[in-house]
């Protein structure tokens, strides 16, 4: 047992640090590091700089435009990334959709789509939830029908993530409302945003933002070629994506970039007449949560190591990374907005957009660490609740 | 990086597993624990024979040469199987001392006794009024022609009612908290002056008061360097402390098994109360924790022998506060899970939860820890 890094992964951290270093532009790194989320263009610019290297499409292969890296290297570059800190590729486009082309995917379709995923020219969304199915997926109902060379596709999906900046959606939908389960009658196609039939509406999130969407296909046409795999078979395929990277579960590189943030703002801020970051009680919750980081940094590890002896057999330990990750992710930001303290409470945001001339009301970094810790309730809810992963441990890990 | 262990540590693994399988199911535990000095004299005769005694020492003391690792490997078993038998006093804590600080000499008289298990060893450092400070030492030893006088008293010393020598820790210099000015001498526990008063902790291994009243010592009795101590000490603990976090790793380990077949064996409402929701996450948070617990535990084995003394500390502390928190919510929840039958002497379970306890609150608790690490935190 060894914790440390090879030579070779230790000089692959410093070419991946130097190169975010040199290359990501001023701007952008100065919105990222006052605790700004990335906006659409700064995460477009990003990506193709990361393309042009051959690093955005971080965990393809080589033969499809990936670096071809290791688990470790992928683990090393993402915590480069979160902690920098710089945006983040876009996971639809480099974690979903990309390994689920690669795997199920014609030779036409890789050719077509892979590509334009890595490179950001298409920008996709993911169309799986619906009103009547969320953690319950396989109620979806969303309906195509075959119609010649097209399924017309009628239903609704929710909780659409960016569908709004979205060029294209995957989607997955009913083909078969008679099948014996309802997972066999579901077929995952690949829907173009500007089909006429789709109406996008927007959900304001409770941090104030618009991400999350409303999707309706109103008789949308679209052609059998877009679909992965067979018909009918779209679970499959689901199933795979949602099991299927896992390097980046746990989003150290975030939690331990919050942290770090979290320092740095309490020295700025004073309590009881020192600053914050001298404060007992702040430290202490510090210390806490650093203890907490380091173990999970560990199991992690130990993931990426069974990976690395090649155990293929999905690994016990990867629900810890989830259920953990997220926690921590949760606890970090909330530890940044409470540096704030009372200015941890105004919503300034307007304000800023609207560059006046006046002096700057408050430190936008507080309103920031405020909005993304309110965006980031949605961790243990996205991808599959918390409270579904325990129910999905119990039974496959524990034997209940 | 890797987690892998080499091939002699999975026969080392194997072979202590092996052993205590054969020896020391549950109610043979009990046999023991109902010997003299609540433990195996005949079962540290088998560790003996299997190396395990020698396990950290250098070879030409009889030992192994073992690591970090070998240690984790060997408390995770005996964690598993609630073992009594005094190794983390005689090998672990006073073990470390006389393998870090210990002359050639020194090392040659005593360690091959030690890894014939002949010998027993006691740590004696804590004092009643430090709590967990290392460096709140009382006892003081005077320099005489040709020695010291040693007079003190010495608190809840693991094991140190069988020890045959004791590793006491007294002042030859500074005030109440130095870490300067702290010696640590070999002391014969039979010597004129010292007396012990021995009981049992509330896990049911043993421990002693130990007085020390002109206690008469050569000169040669020096563990180490006159008033250099306190880092041996502090490595000591460090040693102690990546110890009984595996140990307490593979106390969790039972205690999620126990409770997993309890689980689905227990029929409540016509069915095992294992497919109730509120229990299946219970026993999915008690999961993260014994994982989240063992990759510390982990952490602290590869730790233990950092050189950088302030990165060693750190991680340290860490595993102590985050095994302990760990340990804490599997034996509580352990017990919850039983229901009543989970609070009662006869069964297992509770004495799983009896041992991390007794962990927690040695070599400093969580709290301590914590407090420790938050000063350098900001």
């Amino acid at each position: 047992m060894d914790l440390s890094l090879s030579p070779d992964e230790s000089a692959f951290r410093d070419e991946v640090r130097g190169f975010i270093r040199d290359q990501l532009p001023d701007e952008i790194g100065e919105r990222m590091r006052s605790g700004h989320s990335a906006r659409k263009a700064d995460i477009v610019a990003w990506q193709r700089i990361l393309n042009k290297k051959g690093w955005a499409a971080y965990s393809w292969p080589e033969e499809w435009g990936g670096p071809g890296w290791s688990a470790v290297q992928r683990m090393i570059f993402l915590e480069e990334i979160q902690g920098a800190p710089a945006p983040e590729v876009n996971p639809f486009n480099i974690t979903m959709l990309g390994p689920v082309l690669i795997q199920f995917g014609s030779p036409e379709q890789k050719a077509r789509f892979l590509p334009r995923a890595a490179n950001l020219d298409d920008w996709w969304c993911q169309g799986f939830s619906e009103p009547g199915a969320g953690s319950d997926l396989a109620a979806l109902k969303t309906a195509a029908r075959r119609e010649g060379d097209e399924y017309v596709v009628n239903g609704q999906k929710i909780w659409t993530s960016t569908a709004h900046q979205a060029d294209w959606c995957f989607v997955l939908v009913r083909t078969d409302p008679h099948a014996a389960k309802r997972q066999e009658g579901i077929s995952f196609v690949l829907i173009d945003m500007k089909t006429p039939g789709i109406t996008v509406r927007p959900i304001v999130s409770i941090d104030g933002s618009h991400h999350l969407n409303e999707v309706f296909f109103d008789e949308v046409r679209v052609p059998v070629a877009m679909r992965i795999g067979e018909e009918n078979k779209g679970w499959d395929v689901a199933k795979f994506l949602l099991g299927n990277e896992r390097t980046g579960i746990a989003r150290l590189g975030k939690s331990k970039e919050r942290v770090k943030f979290a320092k740095e703002k309490a020295r700025e801020m004073r309590a009881h007449g020192r600053p914050l970051s001298e404060d007992h009680e702040f430290r202490r919750r510090i210390a806490q949560l650093e203890t907490e980081l380091k173990s999970l940094e560990i199991t992690q590890l130990r993931v990426l190591s069974a990976q690395k002896a090649g155990e293929g057999r999905q690994d016990p330990l990867t629900a810890v990374l989830k259920l953990k990750g997220t926690e921590l992710l949760q606890a970090t930001t909330e530890l940044a907005m409470d540096v704030g303290g009372p200015l941890s409470m105004p919503d300034w945001a307007d304000e800023l957009e609207a560059l006046s001339n006046e002096p700057e009301l408050g430190p936008v970094w507080a309103t920031e660490a405020t909005r993304s810790y309110l965006f980031l309730r949605a961790a243990s809810i996205y991808g599959g609740t918390n409270e579904i992963m325990k129910n999905i441990v119990s039974k496959a890990v524990l034997g209940l | 990086m890797d987690f892998d262990l080499t091939e002699e540590q999975r026969l080392l693994r194997d072979s202590v597993d092996r052993l205590l399988a054969d020896h020391y199911a549950f109610d043979k535990r009990r046999a023991y624990l109902a010997e003299p000095e609540g433990w195996s004299r005949a079962m540290w005769s088998r560790y003996a024979e299997l190396g395990l005694l020698g396990l950290p020492f250098d070879e030409r003391h009889g030992g192994f040469g073992g690591g970090g690792i070998e240690l984790m490997l060997v408390m995770e078993a005996f964690g598993r199987a609630l073992v009594l038998e005094p190794y983390l006093a005689t090998i672990v804590l006073a073990g470390t001392a006389l393998r870090l600080a210990g002359s050639d000499a020194q090392q040659a008289a005593l360690l091959p006794g030690v890894a014939d298990g002949k010998l027993l060893l006691a740590f004696a450092h804590g004092e009643a009024q430090a709590r967990y400070d290392l460096s709140d030492v009382l006892t003081t030893a005077r320099p005489k022609a040709d020695g010291w006088v040693l007079d003190g008293a010495k608190s809840v010393v693991a094991h140190g009612d069988s020890a045959d020598r004791l590793i006491v820790s007294a002042r030859t210099g500074g005030e109440r908290n130095d870490e300067g000015g702290i010696t640590l001498f070999l002391v014969d526990a039979q010597a004129n002056g010292v007396a012990r008063r021995a009981y049992a902790l509330r896990d049911g291994t043993r421990a002693a008061e130990i007085s020390l009243s002109g206690v008469e010592i050569g000169a040669d009795a020096v563990l180490g360097t006159v008033g250099g101590g306190f880092s041996v000490i502090e490595r000591v603990v460090e040693a102690g402390i990546a110890a009984v976090a595996a140990e307490a790793v593979g106390a969790m380990e039972t205690m999620q098994a126990m409770t997993l077949e309890y689980l689905k064996t227990r029929q409540q409402f016509g069915k095992p109360i294992g497919q109730n929701q509120a229990l299946q996450h219970r026993a999915t948070e008690m999961f993260v924790s014994l994982e989240q617990g063992r990759s510390l535990a982990m952490l602290a084995a590869m730790m233990v022998d950092e050189p950088d003394a302030a990165e060693r500390a750190r991680n340290l502390a860490m595993a102590k506060i985050g095994v302990g928190q760990a340990a804490r919510f599997v034996s509580q929840n352990a017990v919850q899970l039983h229901g009543g039958i989970g609070m009662t002497e006869e069964y297992a379970v509770g004495h799983y939860f009896r041992r991390v306890m007794v962990i927690e609150h040695s070599l400093g608790d969580t709290a301590h820890h914590l407090s420790r690490l938050a000063q350098t935190a900001g």
